[in-house]
């Protein structure tokens, strides 16, 4: 198999692999970030976290062409306006729909996910007649495309440096958000116990209505970021829901650290058996591993030991 | 009041109304092809069976029925293709006697885990073994470790992602995405044409008539009362000295069983069987089936999935737009505003007014069916 390679050539190429699995990694990362949100600390199945991703792509995609056609002199820089944008849309469709939907569900987690399914199969439905069944590309910005060079063999993407930096950036302020600010222990709090946070004076009900759209947020912003990458479809984010909620379960779904691990994990087995076998293959491996993992590891990687 | 030991007598009406419509009205009132849609809508009916002993009862969700409704029907279309392709029937193709998709991708020989399904018997032993070993080893990896809920629903859906992948990806072995097609005789006999279709309508129903009584069984019985029990309070139940894992094991396997031979009937009605009915998009249709019927109700799981599949054959042939927007407001109203399904309106609303017009016929309120937890869903 490696016969014909120089060992340079092996080298590059598992760099080039490598790289392309930290790709992939940042994509599970965004999308897994707002579901170990949602799942995770609030305990609601969001079977339609991928249709809020989409929502962000299809922002991204709207003020591209906005840009495109208005504003051209400032289309390099349409892409923070666009995230912005992204981040606002799904975090706004994401309260709306926790206050007609999910806050009557918070005792039946898993009638939420009966629930967000018809959500997720009504909002398909609206942006196909809206956008159309065709997928959509956006066209990036002159200093995005192109690669870096960083040897004579290895060359990595400029969007997919740009990704991981927007994968760092968001990671850090969840983290901040999560376990630094008064908010986020206000969130834990009302996580851990929700009557003891009431009585203690948290609005509880208007800390899960900005929680979970925090979590839709950031799945717009994912989305934001697929647009560089992929082309976007209205059934494109069925495709990501069970690996974005292996990740989260994988990594123990109250763990950021967890989550990014099992990221990491998972998308780098996956682009080192991709080189070796077909991707179909790859993937049936992959899930397989997690799922006996998870079989001989029923909580996670990194499970919270709590009291239940 | 003369009480059966596993039918009150308005359950056994009810059992008996159902056969009455299956057995009588619909094969009197439809044409050929419409019967046979309805012979492929019966096909979850089984599934959404198995669901409401393993889900409405257990109060395991598994959104992975669609495994074990695609292995039931891949083992009988493995055995009808190969009847299909025998010597004279392939002589065009460059190795004959094997399936014309193994032709296809190049695979000259039989692979061995083909071979058995010569057999018929073999191959309805397979229906019943494979996914019934299947759902028990996911079972017990899973219940012995006390995985439940939210989980385990993750993680059959996890299942139902790799076997498509897998079904897909194997091209040479399965058929790949277009499936197994042409399937034409069972055993000689001529599945196709019209007549044949109606034999193998009034067959099925048979089945599930059977498994009716089997789940009915399973639901009287101190089995039923044991996943009662489990669903509420799982905890008092382990300490009360049962084994609350085998009890999850049990149910899940006969969810599995019913939802094969469902997928066993789909193969032999249709005629074909392919990936598309394997996935996670089917299986958590085949869950709305069984919660838009009623969760708690066997009967009400066979009228969910008859209506859920009219509304959708006619909604999406004339307002295609319409029925996704349909169907996903079917899934929220179910969940927020008649958790119980159709049967529950049926408890809830008629039910008492029959009762008012008959009072001689005052039903007793049982502690352990239906109207106990009518007022709201399972807890976890």
């Amino acid at each position: 198999m490696f016969g014909d390679y120089s060992l340079g050539d092996l080298g590059s190429i598992f760099v080039m692999q490598g790289f392309a699995g930290l790709i992939l990694f940042s994509v599970y990362v965004l999308m897994a970030l707002g579901l170990a949100i949602i799942f995770g600390q609030m305990g609601v199945i969001n079977m339609a976290h991928g249709e809020f991703m989409i929502l962000g792509a299809y922002v991204t995609w709207m003020t591209s062409s906005f840009f495109q056609s208005y504003l051209p002199s400032l289309f390099s820089g349409y892409f923070f306006l666009a995230m912005i944008l992204a981040f606002i849309a799904s975090g706004a469709l994401g309260m709306l729909v926790e206050w007609v939907l999910i806050r009557h569900l918070y005792k039946r987690p898993l009638d939420t996910l009966l629930a967000t399914w018809g959500l997720s199969l009504i909002l398909q439905q609206a942006y196909r007649s809206v956008f159309g069944a065709r997928e959509v590309g956006v066209e990036l910005p002159q200093w995005m495309l192109g690669s870096l060079h960083v040897t004579d063999s290895i060359e990595v993407p400029i969007n997919g440096v740009f990704v991981m930096c927007l994968t760092v950036l968001i990671t850090i302020s969840v983290a901040y958000v999560m376990y630094r600010s008064r908010w986020g222990r206000q969130v834990r709090a009302v996580v851990q116990n929700r009557i003891m946070a009431g009585a203690v004076g948290i609005n509880t009900e208007k800390v899960d209505r900005y929680t979970f759209g925090l979590g839709c947020g950031i799945a717009g912003i994912a989305g934001s970021a697929f647009t560089m990458i992929g082309s976007t479809g209205p059934t494109s984010g069925q495709l990501y829901i069970v690996d974005t909620f292996l990740v989260v379960v994988f990594g123990g779904a109250a763990s950021l650290v967890g989550t990014i691990a099992s990221a990491f994990s998972i998308s780098q087995t996956q682009s080192t058996l991709e080189f070796f076998m077909s991707g179909s293959m790859a993937k049936v491996l992959t899930l397989l591993a997690v799922v006996g993992i998870l079989m001989l590891r029923p909580q996670g990687l990194f499970a919270l030991k709590v009291r239940k | 009041m003369t009480d059966n030991r596993f039918f009150n007598r308005s359950e056994l009406i009810g059992i008996l109304v159902l056969a009455v419509f299956l057995v009588v009205v619909l094969p009197l009132t439809l044409d050929v092809f419409r019967l046979n849609l309805v012979a492929k809508y019966l096909t979850y009916a089984f599934v959404a069976l198995g669901l409401v002993i393993c889900w409405g009862y257990g109060g395991i969700l598994s959104l992975g029925q669609g495994v074990f409704f695609g292995l039931g029907g891949y083992c009988m279309a493995m055995f009808l293709k190969l009847e299909a392709s025998s010597v004279e029937n392939t002589k065009i193709q460059s190795t004959p006697g094997i399936p014309d998709f193994m032709d296809w991708n190049q695979i000259t020989a039989l692979p061995l885990f083909w071979k058995p399904f010569n057999s018929l018997t073999f191959t309805i032993a397979a229906i019943i073994l494979v996914p019934g070993i299947f759902a028990f080893i996911i079972g017990t990896a899973m219940f012995k470790r006390r995985v439940g809920g939210t989980y385990f629903a993750i993680i059959t859906q996890a299942v139902a992602a790799i076997l498509t992948i897998l079904i897909v990806g194997q091209q040479g072995y399965t058929g790949g995405i277009n499936g197994m097609t042409d399937l034409r005789t069972l055993k000689g006999w001529d599945i196709r044409p019209d007549h044949a279709k109606v034999v193998l309508y009034f067959f099925e129903v048979g089945c599930l008539l059977v498994c009716i009584m089997i789940a009915q069984f399973i639901r009287r019985s101190k089995l039923g009362r044991i996943l009662v029990a489990m669903r509420e309070k799982e905890d008092r139940v382990r300490f009360s000295g049962y084994s609350v894992a085998n009890f999850k094991i049990f149910a899940f396997c006969i969810a599995a069983v019913f939802a094969a031979i469902g997928g066993a009937m789909f193969a032999l009605n249709v005629g074909f069987m392919s990936p598309s009915f394997v996935g996670i998009v089917p299986s958590i249709e085949m869950v709305i089936y069984t919660a838009v019927g009623g969760r708690l109700s066997i009967l009400g799981a066979v009228y969910g999935t008859l209506l859920v599949n009219f509304a959708k054959t006619s909604l999406s042939e004339t307002f295609p737009e319409l029925w996704l927007f349909g169907l996903g407001g079917l899934f929220i109203a179910v969940v927020l505003a008649f958790p119980n399904g159709l049967a529950g309106i049926w408890g809830d609303y008629v039910q008492p007014r029959i009762d008012r017009l008959m009072p001689s016929r005052k039903s007793k309120p049982d502690g352990w069916t239906d109207s106990s937890v009518a007022d709201g869903a399972p807890a976890e």
